[in-house]
């Protein structure tokens, strides 16, 4: 059963087009990255399932609803969690209020508070860092810090989906590496289906599982990510030669 | 120590008023990056509200009848309401549009307050009795003060309080600072566009009419301009105090009535008549050296 479907979505800025006609599922429990050059339209394409930009044609589904055009809040609502570029945190807000601002969607159920408590400190064990500086502004904290603060988060919310916008962005590899192992940690933690755009394949291929490449706005390749790393239409796709 | 305690209260009551319309403006700048022009004809339509509509000289008091505590609510009600309802009938329109043709859309929408009340009330300024008993003055430290200025500073201070407190402890304030900072990534944890932006509006609303009291009750007239004068310096003030920021604005609101009420002291008596053009010259000075505010709030800074 797949939980997120996109059938020959397009996303247009002005007389600009960004993403055309891309399609694909993704199942549950699922970790898909989405790789490709600068301007590919990576960014745009997470931005139209977030709702944030809504399409300018094709069908987004998710968790069994038609999300097309739905604004971002009730988008998030049904469970899909998104993490944008550049680490979008709540400067001017503790990192504790920054990450009780998503919990208020479950507001209207009973007892979401406990579980909001609960949330909390499952994050918390997963990031003691954000334990430790929870009454500190969250504009304070070094880049790795913001986006462990994001990724929790996004985590808060309970969600179903998780779409990550190049979390390596500007961080120190090392770094980098702590983020991944979180990462992949809470998928087996969560059973979270997550997608991840980067702009390298390089952790695709050290982490596996499915992997599309992006260029021109299309999906010019999808596979397993071991195996299409080591492929030379890779290669070719990535750079532009052959005869794409 | 009479004279100085009296030029204090002063500076503080017409600062509080400053800061209250100051307020009201940052609020919806904040969520919405709308500066809305028609805060001040939402202040005259509230005074309006509470008479009866008639092109006569003299104004025929209704709901300014009322007893304080049912006085006081309803007119936070006409407020507000108007202001949720500008919200909804015409801002909400131009939400995707850019910041300069919403600001245009609320100078037309003043001008439809405007006009409206023009056409019940006339132009003619009414002398009402609004909250009679208020003008008898009460002697602290040495200085006679209305009652009535005591009373701004005093329910100035309150609704600070109550505000920050709300934005602080509650989860819709939570969700409206998140929004003020970015709304989009508000959005995109659940936060719900229209309910912040309208809770924005309805505070906003409140503060007019609670300026709408004060200004009614301290000058005795209904005036269909009589936000006018309040709101350009309350403009002013949130721009000293850096767009957007609720502190900078409240800050640069008791700034600006203090720099005011010391000019009309220490300016000699025939420079009395320029005291704005001081006011403003220091308002540029501020610019000059600060020119994103006192505070710059977060969400408009430029990004790198």
């Amino acid at each position: 059963m797949s939980l997120l479907s996109l059938s020959n979505v397009s996303v247009r800025y002005g007389r600009l087009t960004a993403v055309r006609g891309v399609t694909f599922t993704l199942a549950e429990g699922e970790v898909l990255f989405i790789t490709g050059p600068n301007g590919a339209g990576k960014s745009s394409l997470l931005r139209a399932i977030a709702g944030v930009t809504p399409p300018a044609g094709g069908r987004v589904d998710f968790a069994d609803h038609d999300i097309t055009g739905e604004a971002p809040e009730d988008i998030a609502r049904l469970g899909l969690s998104m993490v944008p570029e550049g680490r979008d945190v709540f400067g001017s807000l503790t990192i504790e209020e920054n990450l009780m601002v998503g919990t208020g969607m479950h507001a209207a159920t009973r007892g979401w508070r406990a579980r909001a408590a609960t949330e909390l400190e499952a994050v918390y064990a997963t990031f003691p860092i954000l334990k430790e500086r929870r009454h500190s502004q969250a504009g304070l904290l070094s880049g790795g810090q913001q986006q462990m603060l994001v990724i929790g988060r996004a985590l808060m919310t309970t969600p179903r989906l998780v779409a990550i916008d190049e979390p390596s962005l500007g961080l120190a590899p090392n770094i980098t590496d702590q983020v991944y192992e979180r990462l992949i940690a809470l998928r087996a933690e969560r059973k979270l289906t997550l997608l991840i755009v980067e702009q390298s394949s390089t952790r695709a291929m050290m982490i596996g599982g499915r992997m599309m490449l992006m260029r021109g706005g299309e999906i010019v390749l999808d596979g397993d990510a071991r195996a299409l790393g080591q492929s030379e239409a890779m290669q070719a796709a990535y750079f532009g030669y052959g005869d794409h | 120590m009479g004279g100085l305690m009296q030029v204090v209260f002063d500076a503080l009551s017409l600062g509080s008023l400053y800061a209250l319309g100051a307020l009201g403006i940052a609020l919806i700048f904040g969520v919405m990056r709308l500066v809305n022009f028609a805060h001040g004809d939402v202040i005259a339509f509230c005074v309006f509200a509470l008479l009866w509509p008639s092109v006569d000289a003299v104004a025929i008091i209704f709901a300014g009848n009322l007893p304080w505590f049912l006085l006081i609510p309803f007119t936070l009600a006409v407020g507000a309401g108007l202001s949720v309802l500008s919200e909804v009938v015409v801002f909400r329109r131009f939400r995707r549009v850019n910041p300069a043709t919403m600001m245009i859309a609320s100078f037309a929408l003043g001008f439809v307050i405007r006009y409206f009340l023009l056409m019940l009330f006339s132009s003619r300024p009414k002398s009402i009795l609004l909250l009679p008993g208020l003008s008898q003055p009460v002697e602290i430290f040495g200085a006679r003060i209305p009652l009535l200025q005591l009373i701004t500073i005093l329910v100035t201070i309150a609704v600070l309080i109550g505000l920050t407190a709300f934005l602080r402890r509650t989860r819709f304030g939570l969700e409206m600072r998140a929004a003020a900072e970015n709304f989009t990534m508000a959005r995109m944890l659940g936060v719900r566009a229209n309910r912040v932006i309208m809770g924005a509006f309805a505070l906003s609303g409140a503060l007019a009419a609670a300026i709408a009291l004060i200004l009614g009750s301290q000058t005795g007239t209904a005036n269909i301009m009589m936000g006018a004068s309040v709101m350009l310096m309350a403009f002013i003030a949130t721009v000293i105090g850096g767009m957007g920021s609720l502190a900078g604005a409240v800050i640069a609101g008791f700034a600006l009535g203090a720099i005011a009420t010391v000019m009309q002291v220490i300016l000699p008596p025939d420079a009395r008549a320029f005291r704005d053009a001081f006011v403003y010259g220091a308002v540029i000075l501020v610019l000059i050296f600060r020119p994103q505010g006192l505070l710059a709030a977060r969400g408009t800074r430029e990004r790198v």
